[in-house]
């Protein structure tokens, strides 16, 4: 049973260990990048089987007895998020492979950095244990830093890859200092063994304080929250647009799923002590005030922001502050309102970067507001999906931005956190400003003279998906709300 | 509980008395002749007067790289192998399991010619 439930991670350890050796064998890309993407199918498969075993099934498992040692957690939500890691990757892949060929040139090496990435996802969402999620999360980061640098003759691309890699390695520096206190404070690594200590009041107050401070440093880096967002703009910016679809999305979801672990663990809501409750209401506090100070400084940012690139770079600071919101306000609602918004923003914020892909030139040509006047004469498909990632990314109905943010609302309020919402609804009527502004540019505009060529090739596959996700969720939102409900008991 | 750093604290002080006796010894019964070349940095019989922004082969990557592959596998198989007994038939597959995933990474290395000197 126990190999059944492990199975998404043993398939995709298992690709990110073949995927290599191919690449080495064969000097056919095709190989490679049709292996890639039937490793991650499999995956995903698996996972929505693990996904659909019940609950009673996974806890009569003796999880000492079992051969990963209560190290790994299974089923429930670390399944959804594999499907959704999976499901990045496949859309992601579809359409790299026209854009590096015309960018820089297809290299076999991107796709095995993707499916190890993945494989670190993973492992992050499956961790019991502080140590798996400190390897999970650097599995994940040391091919983000290559990807980031995947066009090594550009200049804006290596700035991007070193900056991240050092700022990375400084936050993963944090991120153990803070499992070492943690360790100190309560003797065990085990999230489920730290949580029961806190509640009973085990934990040595002081150096669970630090520790828990560190640990939600090293994660707000990654996750690229105030005042650790610094980095974000320049990456995603500097990266293979493909490449800052594919870290925006699945690596934010990535991170945030090692925040709900984190969570879950150290701010148990039943607590029967007063150094437990006080933790509870002071970091729930610090995380509302980081998330509201993240949405405000990432709109009003985005909102002078000559490049559409760039544009979504700041744009995804907001929505990292949005998804923040689900966390501070710390209840099944706020988790399940996370679950929610990251499977809307993958869809809308990958189609949005694709499309940017597809339309932009030697990185440099096609990526201004300007040159995007008037596109949808020439190219009234993408003008179409885009004014849809727009639209679902400001949060307006009928599509799936609208029903994530609703939720995520929704949580805050029933957390006590108002004025929290009253800031994220004024937020969110401030990126009204730059993502409308888009659509007018696109549509009411006259074209230039020099218009844009596109090259979609496989991308309209990962465009159609994306719109038709973003459009199927916020049509049939409680399909998603109604599965997750379960996903935390 | 404190005294059972106190072998801790004995070898902390003597640690530090030996190196300070051994440094003022040298100091004070030591001859010195300075020469010129004495005096310099030095650097591993390098020359140290160059900028630091310097290229250097890629192949020194390489080197670590190789070095790496078969350094952990040696770490983690010796210990292993002397406890060898100890452990259930499932340390068999998983050190196998180890191995291939190592073994995977030299055959990358391989065929992408890190070991080709040229």
């Amino acid at each position: 049973m126990e190999y059944i439930l492990a199975s998404p991670l043993i398939s995709i350890l298992f690709f990110s260990v073949f995927i290599p050796v191919v690449d080495g064998i064969t000097k056919n890309r095709t190989t490679v990048f049709v292996l890639t993407l039937l490793g991650l199918i499999i995956t995903g498969i698996l996972a929505i089987y693990t996904l659909l075993i019940p609950v009673e099934t996974i806890q009569a498992l003796d999880s000492s007895k079992t051969i990963t040692k209560n190290m790994i957690m299974f089923g429930g939500f670390s399944a959804y998020f594999d499907i959704l890691f999976c499901l990045a990757g496949i859309l992601v892949i579809l359409a790299s492979r026209n854009y590096l060929n015309r960018e820089y040139g297809e290299y076999k090496e991107y796709y095995s950095l993707i499916v190890a990435s993945i494989c670190g996802m993973i492992l992050i969402a499956h961790s019991n244990n502080l140590l798996v999620l400190f390897i999970g999360i650097e599995t994940m980061s040391i091919p983000f830093y290559i990807l980031a640098g995947f066009f090594r003759t550009n200049q804006k691309s290596i700035e991007a890859s070193i900056k991240y890699f050092l700022l990375g390695a400084f936050s993963t520096g944090f991120l153990v200092y803070g499992i070492a206190m943690v360790y100190g404070a309560t003797g065990s690594l085990d999230i489920s063994i730290i949580s029961s200590k806190i509640q009973t009041g085990q934990a040595i107050e002081i150096y669970l304080k630090i520790g828990l401070a560190l640990l939600i440093i090293g994660l707000c880096f990654k996750v690229a929250i105030f005042p650790f967002h610094q980095w974000a703009p320049d990456v995603y910016d500097g990266s293979p647009t493909v490449v800052s679809a594919f870290m925006s999305t699945a690596g934010k979801a990535a991170a945030l799923v090692g925040f709900i672990i984190i969570a879950k663990g150290f701010l148990p809501k039943n607590s029967f002590n007063e150094v437990s409750s006080l933790l509870n209401t002071n970091f729930k506090l610090i995380l509302a005030i980081l998330s509201a100070i993240t949405m405000i400084i990432g709109n009003i940012t985005a909102l002078v922001q000559k490049n559409v690139k760039r544009m979504l770079a700041y744009s995804s600071v907001a929505h990292a502050g949005y998804l923040l919101m689900g966390i501070a306000s710390n209840n099944q609602d706020g988790w399940s309102g996370i679950i929610f918004y990251s499977t809307a923003y993958l869809f809308m914020q990958i189609g949005a970067f694709i499309v940017v892909s597809v339309l932009e030139r030697q990185t440099e040509n096609f990526v201004t507001y300007e040159e995007y006047s008037g596109i949808h004469k020439s190219h009234p498909f993408l003008a179409a999906v885009m004014s849809m990632f727009m639209l679902s990314l400001a949060g307006i109905p009928p599509f799936a931005g609208f029903f994530g943010k609703y939720y995520l609302f929704v949580a805050a309020v029933k957390a006590d956190l108002l004025w929290l919402t009253v800031i994220a609804v004024i937020a969110s009527i401030i990126s009204m400003y730059f993502y409308i502004g888009l659509i007018l540019q696109m549509y009411f505009k006259e074209p230039l003279s020099k218009e844009p060529e596109s090259d979609t090739g496989l991308a309209k596959i990962t465009l159609v998906i994306s719109a038709a996700g973003i459009l199927f969720f916020g049509i049939f939102p409680q399909i998603i709300v109604n599965f997750t409900e379960n996903l935390f008991k | 509980m404190l005294e059972a750093y106190l072998p801790l604290i004995f070898m902390l002080i003597f640690g530090f008395g030996i190196a300070v006796i051994f440094l003022v010894l040298s100091e004070w019964l030591g001859a010195r002749r300075i020469t010129k070349e004495k005096q310099t940095t030095y650097e591993s019989g390098m020359q140290p007067f160059r900028t630091a922004r310097d290229r250097f082969s890629v192949k020194f990557y390489l080197v670590a790289m190789s070095f790496i592959v078969f350094d952990i596998e040696v770490v983690f198989l010796y210990p292993w192998a002397v406890q060898f007994k100890m452990l259930s038939p499932e340390a068999i597959i998983a050190m196998f399991i180890f191995i291939a995933i190592l073994f995977a990474g030299y055959f990358y290395e391989l065929r992408k010619g890190g070991i080709e000197w040229q």
